[in-house]
C-alpha cells in the first residue's frame, strides 16, 4: 500500500504553495494573458484609442516579408547556436574528463564565460571584431579577408552565433562533464580490455549514456537561443545589417519599444510563445523516446 | 508587451518614490522633467534646471535622465498609461507625429502659454527650428530644446598633405569625390563616411536639393501622405555612394554615430555628422579639422536650399494641476532667454532657438574664435525654408527610419541596387504610414 503524508489542515498546503503560485501568476500568466489580449487590438501607444481588430495583427505579420525573413533567420540562428554550443562543449568535456593533472584549473577556466552577462559578452566580441578598431578584424584583413559585419549580413550572423554559443558552452560543459563522471568506470574499462579504442568507446558507450543530458541541454539551448540572446543581438548588431540578424525576440522588442507598435509586437510574442511551446512538446514527445535513460 | 507592463510598473514605483521624497523636501511645486541627455550634456541640463530653480522660489524643476531618446519616450508613454506622467518629456524629432496624434495626452505649447498667460512671441524663434514643430496654421506644439543639423567635417591635416586648400572644404559632390581621390593618394585609406545615414543622406539630402521626401508637403499636409525617396535624384545619389565603396571613396561605418571612429582615428578624411558632434570630435580627433556645409549635386533640384534639423523638443503632458503649468510656462520662458540659449549653444554645439541668442553669441565674439560653430547655422538659414525643406512629419517614422537603415544597408552590402532598395523602403514605409493613419482614426 502506498504511504501518503496528508495535511490535516485543508488551507495549509495552499498557503505553502501560494508564494510560488503568486509569482507564476503575476510574472508569467498575467503578462501572457495581457499579450494575448493586446494581440487582437489596434491601439495607439498612449492607449487613448483602442479597437478590436480580430486577427488583423497576425494577418499583417504573415503577409510581411520581413517577418517571414525573421522566422527563417531565427531558425538558422538557434540551430547554429545550439549545434555549436553543444558540440564544442561535448568536445571540451571529453578532453577535460581525460586530463589527470590540474583538472580543476581547466574546469574552472572553462566555466568562467558563463558568469559573463550577455550584453557584456556581446560587447567583448564586438570590440574584437569591430571593423575599425577590432584586433581580430585587423588580423583577418592582414590575411586578405575583408571583415565588415556592419555591411555583410553573413558575417554578422557568424559573429552573433559565435558570441551566443561561446557564452553557453560553459553551461553545457558542466552538464556534460557531470554526465560523463556518472558513467560507471567499469563499463569503459571493460570495453578497453576488449580492445575498443577511445573513439569507439566514446561512440558506443559514452555518447549513448549521455543522451539524457544531451536531450536536456538541447531543450535548454534552443530556449536560450530563442530568448536569452537578446542582449547579445542588442549589443552587437541590433538586428542589422539589413535585418540579417533580426531574430524574433529582437523584433518583438524593436517593434514594440522602438516602433511603439503594441498590437503587432504582442502578436509576435504570442507566436513566439506558441513556437517555444510547440518545440518543447515535440522534443519531449518524439525525441525523448529515443533517449536511453 | 510583457516588458511594457513591467516597465509601467517600474515607472509607477519610481514615481511613488519621487512623490515620497518630495513631501519632505520643500513646499515648492515640483516640475518633473524627463530627458535623454547623458554624460556632459546631462550636466548641462542639470545646470539649466539649477539656474531656473535659483531664479525664483515658487517652482522646482527636477530633471531625470531616462536613457536614450527611445527609452525616454517609451518611459514617458508607459508612465502616461500608468497615470504617472512627468510634466515635461524630451522627445526626438521623428517622434513628433506620434506625440501630435496623442490628443488628450499632451498640452501643446501655444495652448500652455495662452492658458497660463505667459508672454510668448513665436516670431522671436528661428523658423527653421520651430517650423518642424508647428501646426499648419503656425502654432507651436512643443518647445525646441536641442536642435542640430549635419555638416561636413574634414581633416585639415589630410587636406594639406594632399595639396588641397585646408580652408576650403569641397562644396559639391564632384568636388568632394576629387578631394577624396587626393587624400587617398596621400595615404588616407578612406575618402569619407557618414553618420545617421537616413537623416543625412536621405532626409537632409532631399531638403538641401529642395526635393520632396514625401507627398503632402513631407507629411505636414495630412496623414494620407506617401514617401517619395525613390525618385531618380535619390536613386542617383544613393547608387553613386554605393559605387564609391569600390575604391573606398565612401565607407559605411554603421548606424547612428558608429562611424565616428573612422574619422577621428584618421582613416576617413571627411565625415558628415551632426553639428552637435563637434564637442565629441574635438575631444577624440588628434588632428586639426574644419566644418563645411554639406556637399550638393549641381545638377539636382535647386541646391543648395537649406538643411533640416534633428534633435529633440520638450513636450508637455496633460493631466497635472493648473498651478503646475504656470511653472512649466515660466521654465520655458527661462529656457528660451538669450543668455541661457547662448550658453547652451556655445557649450554643446546645438543650435540656438531664437534669433536673439544667435545675435548675442555673435556679439560675444564666439564665432570669431570658433568659425566652425557657425557653419551649421549659416547652412540651416541659407534660404527661407520651402515645403520640401521645412522638415518632415510621417507617422511611425521611428520605424520607417529603421526600414530606411535596413534597405540602405542592403544597398551598401550589394544585395540590392539603389533602385531596388529605395523602392522597397518606400513600399515598406508607406505600409507603416498607412498603419499609423488607421491607428489614429
Amino acid at each position: 500500500m502506498e504511504k501518503r503524508v496528508v495535511f490535516r489542515n485543508p488551507v495549509l498546503p495552499y498557503l505553502l504553495l501560494a508564494p510560488q503560485l503568486i509569482v507564476t501568476l503575476v510574472f508569467f500568466i498575467w503578462p501572457a494573458f495581457q499579450a494575448l489580449k493586446q494581440s487582437v487590438l489596434l491601439e495607439d501607444p498612449f492607449g487613448l484609442r483602442s479597437r478590436f481588430v480580430w486577427l488583423e495583427n497576425f494577418e499583417y505579420l504573415f503577409a510581411n516579408a520581413q517577418y517571414l525573413d525573421s522566422l527563417s533567420i531565427t531558425a538558422v540562428f538557434s540551430v547554429s547556436v545550439a549545434a555549436l554550443a553543444l558540440s564544442v562543449a561535448l568536445y571540451l568535456a571529453v578532453q577535460a574528463d581525460r586530463v589527470v593533472k590540474a583538472a580543476a584549473v581547466y574546469k574552472t577556466l572553462l566555466i568562467w564565460p558563463y558568469a559573463v552577462a550577455p550584453a557584456v559578452a556581446g560587447i567583448l566580441w564586438l570590440l574584437m571584431f569591430n571593423p575599425t578598431l577590432g584586433i581580430l578584424a585587423y588580423a583577418l584583413r592582414s590575411l586578405g579577408y575583408d571583415w565588415n559585419h556592419q555591411v555583410n549580413g553573413d558575417q554578422a550572423m557568424v559573429l552573433v552565433v559565435v558570441a551566443a554559443a561561446w557564452k553557453q558552452i560553459s553551461y553545457n560543459f558542466l552538464f556534460f562533464l557531470a554526465g560523463m563522471q556518472a558513467i560507471p568506470r567499469s563499463l569503459i574499462e571493460a570495453a578497453a580490455i576488449d580492445g575498443a579504442g577511445p573513439a569507439r568507446r566514446f561512440w558506443t558507450i559514452v555518447f549513448p549514456l549521455l543522451t539524457p543530458t544531451t536531450f536536456f541541454l538541447l531543450v535548454i539551448n534552443i530556449v536560450y537561443a530563442f530568448f536569452d540572446t537578446f542582449g547579445i543581438i542588442h549589443a552587437v548588431t541590433q538586428g542589422g545589417p539589413a535585418g540579417a540578424t533580426n531574430i524574433l525576440v529582437y523584433k518583438v522588442f524593436n517593434d514594440g519599444f522602438i516602433g511603439l507598435d503594441l498590437g503587432g509586437s504582442a502578436a509576435q510574442s504570442v507566436i513566439l510563445m506558441a513556437i517555444v511551446i510547440g518545440l518543447t512538446v515535440i522534443q519531449f514527445r518524439f525525441i525523448e523516446r529515443k533517449v536511453h535513460y | 508587451m510583457r516588458h511594457f507592463r513591467m516597465m509601467a510598473a517600474a515607472v509607477a514605483v519610481s514615481a511613488l518614490a519621487a512623490v515620497g521624497s518630495a513631501g519632505t523636501a520643500s513646499a515648492k511645486t515640483q516640475i518633473q522633467w524627463w530627458h535623454a541627455m547623458g554624460g556632459a550634456l546631462g550636466e548641462r541640463v542639470a545646470d539649466i534646471a539649477k539656474g531656473f530653480n535659483e531664479s525664483q522660489s515658487e517652482y522646482e524643476v527636477v530633471p531625470t535622465n531616462k536613457g536614450n531618446y527611445t527609452e525616454n519616450m517609451t518611459a514617458g508613454i508607459a508612465a502616461f498609461r500608468a497615470g504617472k506622467q512627468p510634466h515635461i518629456l524630451q522627445v526626438f524629432e521623428v517622434g513628433t507625429a506620434t506625440m501630435m496624434a496623442a490628443k488628450g495626452a499632451i498640452k501643446p505649447v501655444y495652448q500652455l502659454m495662452e492658458e497660463t498667460g505667459e508672454p510668448f512671441n513665436p516670431d522671436a524663434y528661428l523658423t527653421t527650428v520651430t517650423g518642424y514643430y508647428m501646426t499648419n496654421d503656425g502654432k507651436l506644439l512643443s518647445m525646441p530644446f536641442n536642435s542640430s543639423t549635419p555638416v561636413l567635417y574634414y581633416n585639415k591635416e589630410a587636406f594639406t598633405k594632399a595639396g588641397l586648400d585646408p580652408t576650403a572644404p569641397p562644396k559639391t559632390w564632384p568636388e568632394l569625390a576629387a578631394a577624396a581621390k587626393k587624400t587617398q593618394a596621400a595615404g588616407y585609406p578612406c575618402g569619407f563616411t557618414t553618420a545617421w545615414q537616413s537623416w543625412v543622406q536621405i532626409e537632409n539630402f532631399s531638403a538641401w536639393h529642395n526635393i520632396p521626401i514625401g507627398t503632402k508637403a513631407n507629411g505636414f499636409g495630412g496623414l494620407d501622405t506617401e514617401l517619395t525617396i525613390n525618385s531618380p535624384a535619390h536613386v542617383k545619389h544613393i547608387q553613386q555612394l554605393a559605387d564609391w565603396q569600390k575604391d573606398k571613396t565612401f565607407v559605411y561605418g554603421g548606424r547612428r554615430g558608429d562611424s565616428q571612429a573612422l574619422f577621428t582615428n584618421g582613416e576617413c578624411a571627411m565625415y558628415m555628422q551632426s553639428s552637435a558632434g563637434l564637442a565629441g570630435i574635438t575631444k577624440t580627433a588628434k588632428f586639426e579639422f574644419g566644418a563645411g556645409m554639406l556637399p550638393y549635386w549641381p545638377d539636382i533640384g535647386k541646391a543648395p536650399q537649406n538643411t533640416i534639423i534633428g534633435g529633440a523638443t520638450l513636450w508637455v503632458f496633460d493631466g497635472h494641476p493648473a498651478e503646475d503649468y504656470k511653472g512649466v510656462a515660466k521654465f520655458f520662458s527661462y529656457l528660451a532667454s538669450p543668455e541661457v540659449q547662448a550658453e547652451w549653444h556655445q557649450g554643446t554645439g546645438y543650435l540656438p532657438i531664437t534669433r536673439a541668442a544667435y545675435d548675442l553669441t555673435k556679439k560675444q565674439g564666439f564665432y570669431d574664435k570658433n568659425p566652425d560653430a557657425e557653419t551649421a547655422l549659416k547652412q540651416m538659414t541659407l534660404n527661407e525654408p520651402t515645403e520640401n525643406s521645412r522638415g518632415l512629419r510621417f507617422g511611425n517614422y521611428v520605424q520607417i527610419r529603421d526600414v530606411i537603415n535596413e534597405e540602405l544597408e542592403a544597398i551598401w552590402g550589394g544585395s540590392k541596387t539603389a533602385q531596388e532598395g529605395l523602392d522597397a523602403a518606400v513600399a515598406r514605409g508607406n505600409d507603416l504610414i498607412r498603419k499609423f493613419e488607421k491607428e489614429s482614426q
